[in-house]
């Protein structure tokens, strides 16, 4: 069996203790270092987060110990490899309080997660004239596919759309469903924005047209609680890399009816009952929807950085980084020439911003000779900016080993850029 | 910040406040459209050519201040040249800015533009500095676009 998280972290905080951010520091390694001899400040959680040696040490214990294939061998290895992967999976389960393991689909990151549905279910179950329906702040991931599909059957995108603090329209978003709506697609939180949109709302709204509702939860997923059953979410897609683990997993949570009444996404080994060349019978859930060797010690990554998070406690990291986003955003407002693109009332750990007359790239460069890592560029959610009317912002985001400090430092940087240009 | 001397230098800070040639050319009888998927930076770069010689060069567009003072610069560096000159020197600024010329022990006819050879070192921009030179030098071979990839 995998080494116990206890043993590998020996001290729990109690849920009394304050937030203790150099400690939680010292669990990633990555921080530690210098970029352009100066102290790594690493604000580009947004596009991927660290990982922590809990998590390193898990996927370094499987390739040293447990590599094998999983699913087929009688050997000891084997068994041990597809015990580790399942378990990942048992705790995906618990993560996002699923009803049963098998409604858990591991997956390369949301965005195969969203490919997924959309092969599997939308070209199953939507066809001519139908509509789908996703909002103005989605990343590529959550716009490109249902494009591909509305192409390949005729049916029509619809997007709810947002006012200029980055929230969305909900009084649209209902005229915009009707009987021919078969799909309702929204990201759970902007990662241009930051704005955390009202799902619940959403799926509750959906529902009662009888539409599925797929979440894109890459932003969500590192961030805060998600509980499938309570927002009766029918699909919920996240990324690893983004929480914690390493790139190449991810999951796709889907209800098992829904599940099982699709089409699998990729043909192949391990998602078969029976192969001839007349017939093939698919697996049940959830190997009917992984095909082929899956990224095995990633995904185990991704249970081991689910332990972390737990041992940290997810609603006390959730809280220092609202506190962290409500300071920064504090800071960099304050200073003159200095915008903050998405206020929305309900935001996450996502500041994007612009500086008059200077532009993102820029913004970038300076600020990585500084040694702060943000990312500057339109996002993957160039319609985010055609809205705003700029061609991209410079974003910070958050995570729970980000200090206050930190962001001391972005502002003086950046107030060092505007004096460069001035 | 004596670290970003390389690349921001006052004249390329100058140049991006107060562009040259930053306009669209009423006689222009060659026009190509720069694109950069990366970052979305885009311009027009004009040009009016008569017989074998680049009489007259503008641009127009947006980017960030690598791109629009390279691109300024660019307008000065070019006009009166003729088309071979034109293009010698545009193959000279590419291997610049890649880091295949080192223009202090290597011959060449950049004068003030190797102002840009310190992107070498920043790889994700060296794509900026070198879109108006694709611009033009497409424009220059009567095709319509150019991109960096």
């Amino acid at each position: 069996m995998a080494t116990s998280v206890e043993e590998l972290i020996p001290i729990k905080p109690k849920p009394s203790e304050a937030w203790n951010v150099e400690r939680i520091r010292k669990d990633f390694p990555v921080l530690s270092q210098t970029v352009n001899g100066k102290p790594l400040i690493y604000l580009d959680n947004a596009a991927s987060s660290q990982v922590p040696t809990m998590v390193i040490e898990r996927g370094a214990q499987y390739l040293q110990h447990e590599h094998s294939n999983i699913h087929r061998g009688v050997h000891y290895l084997s068994m041990k490899a597809t015990t580790a992967y399942e378990g990942a999976r048992e705790k995906v389960k618990r993560f996002i309080n699923a009803r049963d393991a098998k409604e858990c689909i591991f997956v390369r990151g949301a965005t195969e997660g969203i490919n997924l549905v959309m092969h599997g279910y939308g070209r199953k179950f939507i066809g001519a004239g139908d509509e789908i329906i996703i909002s103005a702040m989605e990343h590529h991931a959550n716009i490109v596919p249902w494009q591909m599909l509305c192409e390949e059957k005729g049916a029509k995108l619809r997007v709810i759309p947002m006012n200029d603090a980055g929230e969305l329209l909900m009084d649209d978003y209902d005229s915009l469903l009707n009987d021919k709506t078969k799909l309702v697609a929204v990201g759970h939180v902007s990662n241009a924005l930051g704005t955390v949109n009202p799902i619940k709302e959403i799926i509750e709204s959906a529902h009662k047209y009888g539409v599925p509702v797929l979440i894109d939860g890459a932003q969500m997923a590192p961030h805060g609680l998600i509980d499938v059953q309570d927002l009766d979410a029918d699909f919920y897609a996240f990324s690893g890399h983004k929480m914690f683990a390493p790139t190449g997993s991810g999951v796709l949570y889907g209800k098992a009816r829904l599940l099982e009444s699709m089409n699998p996404f990729q043909g192949g080994g391990d998602m078969i009952k029976s192969v001839t060349f007349e017939k093939t019978t698919y697996a049940d859930l959830p190997n009917k929807m992984e095909a082929g060797t899956p990224a095995i010690a990633s995904q185990i990554g991704l249970g081991a950085a689910i332990d972390y998070l737990n041992i940290i406690g997810r609603e006390k990291a959730a809280g220092y980084e609202r506190e962290l986003l409500r300071y920064a955003t504090e800071r960099l407002s304050a200073i003159e020439g200095v915008r903050i693109v998405g206020t929305a009332r309900e935001k996450l750990s996502v500041l994007s911003f612009t500086i008059e007359n200077v532009h993102p790239h820029d913004i970038g460069t300076i600020l990585d000779q500084q040694g702060i890592a943000v990312r500057a560029g339109h996002h993957c959610a160039q319609p985010v900016m055609q809205h705003f009317k700029i061609p991209a912002t410079a974003r910070a985001s958050f995570a729970f080993y980000n200090t206050k400090q930190e962001v001391d430092v972005l502002a003086e940087a950046i107030e060092k850029v505007i004096e460069v240009f001035s | 910040m004596s670290e970003l001397s390389e690349l921001y230098q006052q004249v390329i800070l100058d140049h991006n406040k107060k562009p040259r040639n930053f306009h669209k050319l009423e006689n222009a009888n060659r026009k190509a459209d720069g694109y950069n998927p990366l970052c979305g930076d885009q311009l027009s770069v004009y040009l009016h050519v008569d017989g074998d010689q680049v009489q007259d060069v503008s641009f127009e567009g947006s980017g960030c201040a690598i791109s629009k003072a390279s691109a300024s610069m660019m307008t000065q560096a070019v006009k009166g040249k003729t088309k071979e000159e034109a293009e010698a020197l545009f193959k000279e600024f590419h291997r610049m800015a890649t880091g295949e010329l080192d223009e202090e022990s290597e011959p060449n006819h950049l004068g003030k533009l190797t102002i840009f050879a310190g992107v070498r070192d920043f790889p994700a921009r060296v794509k900026c500095a070198t879109l108006s030179w694709h611009t033009m030098y497409a424009a220059l071979n009567n095709e319509m676009k150019a991109s960096t990839e």
